[in-house]
């Protein structure tokens, strides 16, 4: 299994209330993102867990869009991979923050 | 006046008759009338067949005369070899046997599906001359003019005691080989299931036929068109909304042929449910020239579909095309006639649109399914996805694309085929879609072809799909900005990831480059409840249980 940290300052926090947040699920080609409201607001930690090697690269492209994009602030991402594709992880990614702007209830 | 002052040329002008009467003569003991006893039918090949004959071995793209290219592949290699095989199908072990056993040598085809790893190596060994990878209606033209059959061994479900056929759904490539190797003296072989009184209706007249064998086990049909709804992605559904919005729409594309991808069964299955609240129905897709796909079944069910010439048939949709005179080709039978020369002139210039997916795309925007290892030969996709010049006819479609890429109005106008290349950036285990360049090139060299084979040239493709977005190359002006074009839709791929970001976002803005948010599409609502059908089994519950569908995708 290859492990790879990101960390990254955002322009703000994710909006939205909820605490945490699952999407996906681990199986072959697919991917498991679980989201967590739990840094700083301008803070964003990515934990990528993946059995492909080789591509540290691609991840940090794709994860740095997806904060650009999105601003993410505050969340810890914990990715749990099955060899997803890059435009399945940036999919799941954005559904995660997605949910994340549902209130909590 | 006359050069010559002699009278009519002494030479013989009919050898090749004569050479027809001998051969059928030696082969009359080993048949009653037309019909042959299937045990004699490796004897009688032998009589028939002689060493260097161009046979054609049917070998289509669906339907195999699989017990024929058994008992070819049976005959003593002494007395037959050094054959030339030219069919457009190599699909079957028992046609590369063939060239294993020195039965045959040379080979002329088109596509190779399941054999393309085997016919790699057969190259590389040197047991295989190979003379071109055809698109078919090239394979079928030159039939009639440098590479007509000595023999043809085809296959029909029945037959009746004078060699009249009925082919059924799977006519696809016959009446074609037939016609040019019966007219021009050679010898006709069928293989059918039974043998009957009179055959539902004749798609080959008995007099092109020879001989007829009734084989112990019906004949093989590959279930090449259909693909399990339950198996589309997020993702190719998101490129399905891009084609509908982005192309489809503008250019109001009403005149189309798909190709066999999960992609394109996306977009058959979102005509009814994204298409419909977009308020595009009648507007678009509404005359294919395509096989029966099973994923067209939810888009013909409300509506969408006016009507649908296919090449060939697919497995289990007999009943269901039966049943809908109104949108398919059928006989006074009943059943749906498909002819495969047909279907891919209708596809080449009847049509406004191609749509398909590929292996490897390059920086021009050529196209490939060849990989270092694999000759897969070609499908549909060369001749349809092809610009054909000789086309005269005027459409809104054509002529919206020929506007874009003439760049200026011009006093003589001319349409232009959408030719769309619909893909994900990254392919299965990982393989970019994207490359620098075409395994194909290096194919060509290490096997010493003199073409390096080419699905689809770059200057045909007027757009690429991909999830991150659609290329529009009919509006890019020089090579660099076709190049940034394709590597803005390239996504993570390494040709993606090189690209001149600044360049991207100025063919972005000239709509070069169109990403989903700037069509109005949110990737989020690329979810799979869009798919009018999720299922094969609800695939069937649309088409009020006519639609059959094969054992291997009865997965409940």
């Amino acid at each position: 299994m290859e492990n790879l940290k990101l960390r990254f300052t955002t322009r703000g926090p994710a909006p939205g209330t909820a605490c945490s947040a699952i999407v996906g699920v681990v199986a072959s080609g697919n991917l498991e993102v679980l989201l967590e409201r739990v840094l700083a607001q301008n803070e964003c930690a990515v934990e990528i867990t993946t059995p492909v090697r080789g591509y540290d690269e691609v991840w940090k492209a794709v994860v740095a869009d997806f904060v650009e994009r999105t601003s993410p602030g505050g969340m810890r991402i914990s990715i749990n991979d099955g060899g997803a594709r890059p435009d399945t992880v940036a999919l799941r990614l954005m559904q995660g923050v997605r949910t994340m702007e549902m209130d909590d209830e | 006046m006359n050069a010559r002052s002699s009278g009519p040329s002494q030479r013989a002008w009919d050898t090749a008759r004569q050479s027809r009467e001998q051969r059928l003569a030696a082969a009359a003991r080993y048949a009653r009338d037309k019909l042959v006893f299937h045990e004699d039918v490796t004897k009688l090949l032998e009589a028939l067949v002689r060493s260097g004959d161009r046979v054609c071995l049917e070998g289509d793209n669906q339907k195999q005369a699989d017990f024929l290219a058994a008992r070819l592949a049976e005959v003593d290699p002494v007395v037959v070899k050094d054959l030339h095989i030219v069919q457009s199908g190599v699909v079957l072990a028992e046609h590369l046997d063939l060239f294993e056993a020195g039965i045959a040598k040379r080979l002329d085809f088109s596509y190779s599906g399941p054999q393309g790893a085997a016919i790699a190596r057969a190259l590389k060994a040197s047991k295989i001359e190979l003379g071109a990878v055809h698109t078919y209606l090239e394979l079928f033209s030159r039939y009639f003019v440098d590479l007509t059959p000595h023999v043809a061994l085809t296959v029909a479900r029945c037959a009746d005691r004078e060699g009249n056929l009925y082919m059924g759904p799977n006519t696809e490539d016959s009446p074609v080989v037939i016609e040019a190797t019966a007219f021009k003296q050679g010898i006709v072989i069928a293989q059918v299931n039974e043998l009957v009184d009179k055959v539902p209706r004749v798609d080959v007249p008995g007099d092109r036929v020879d001989f007829v064998v009734v084989a112990p086990s019906n004949f093989y049909v590959e279930p090449l068109f259909t693909r399990d709804p339950a198996q589309i992605t997020e993702t190719q559904i998101l490129t399905a909304m891009l084609a509908i919005k982005g192309i489809y729409e503008p250019y109001g594309v009403k005149r189309l042929n798909h190709g066999i991808g999960f992609n394109t069964a996306a977009i058959e299955l979102i005509l009814p449910t994204y298409a419909e609240r977009l308020g595009l129905k009648g507007r678009i897709a509404t005359h294919f020239a395509l096989n029966p796909h099973p994923t067209l079944i939810p888009a013909i069910e409300s509506g969408w579909v006016e009507q649908v010439y296919s090449f060939g048939s697919e497995v289990g949709m007999d009943d269901y095309m039966r049943a809908r005179p109104d949108i398919f080709f059928t006989g006074r039978d009943g059943s749906m006639a498909s002819n495969r020369m047909y279907c891919q002139s209708a596809g080449l210039y009847a049509t406004d649109l191609f749509i398909g997916s590929t292996l490897q795309i390059d920086l021009a925007g050529n196209s490939s399914t060849f990989t270092k290892d694999r000759i897969a030969g070609f499908g549909g996709a060369p001749n349809m996805g092809s610009d054909p010049r000789g086309r005269r006819h005027a459409s809104d479609a054509w002529l919206k694309a020929g506007r874009e890429a003439a760049g200026e109005p011009t006093r003589l106008p001319r349409g232009r085929k959408l030719v769309v290349q619909i893909v994900e950036t990254f392919g299965e285990k990982l393989s970019p879609t994207f490359v620098e360049g075409l395994d194909s090139i290096e194919l060509a060299k290490s096997l010493d072809l003199a073409l390096p084979p080419v699905m689809i040239y770059g200057d045909d493709v007027s757009h690429i799909v991909t999830e991150e977005g659609i290329a529009n190359l009919l509006l890019c002006r020089t090579p660099a900005e076709r190049e940034q074009a394709i590597r803005g839709v390239a996504g993570y791929t390494d040709v993606g990831r090189a690209r001149d970001a600044r360049a991207v976002e100025e063919l972005r803005a000239r709509k070069v480059i169109q990403r989903p948010e700037d069509l109005g599409i949110n990737p989020l609502d690329a979810n799979r409840s869009l798919l009018a059908a999720r299922s094969v089994k609800e695939l069937l519950r649309w088409s009020g249980n006519l639609y059959d569908p094969p054992r291997k995708f009865r997965n409940w």
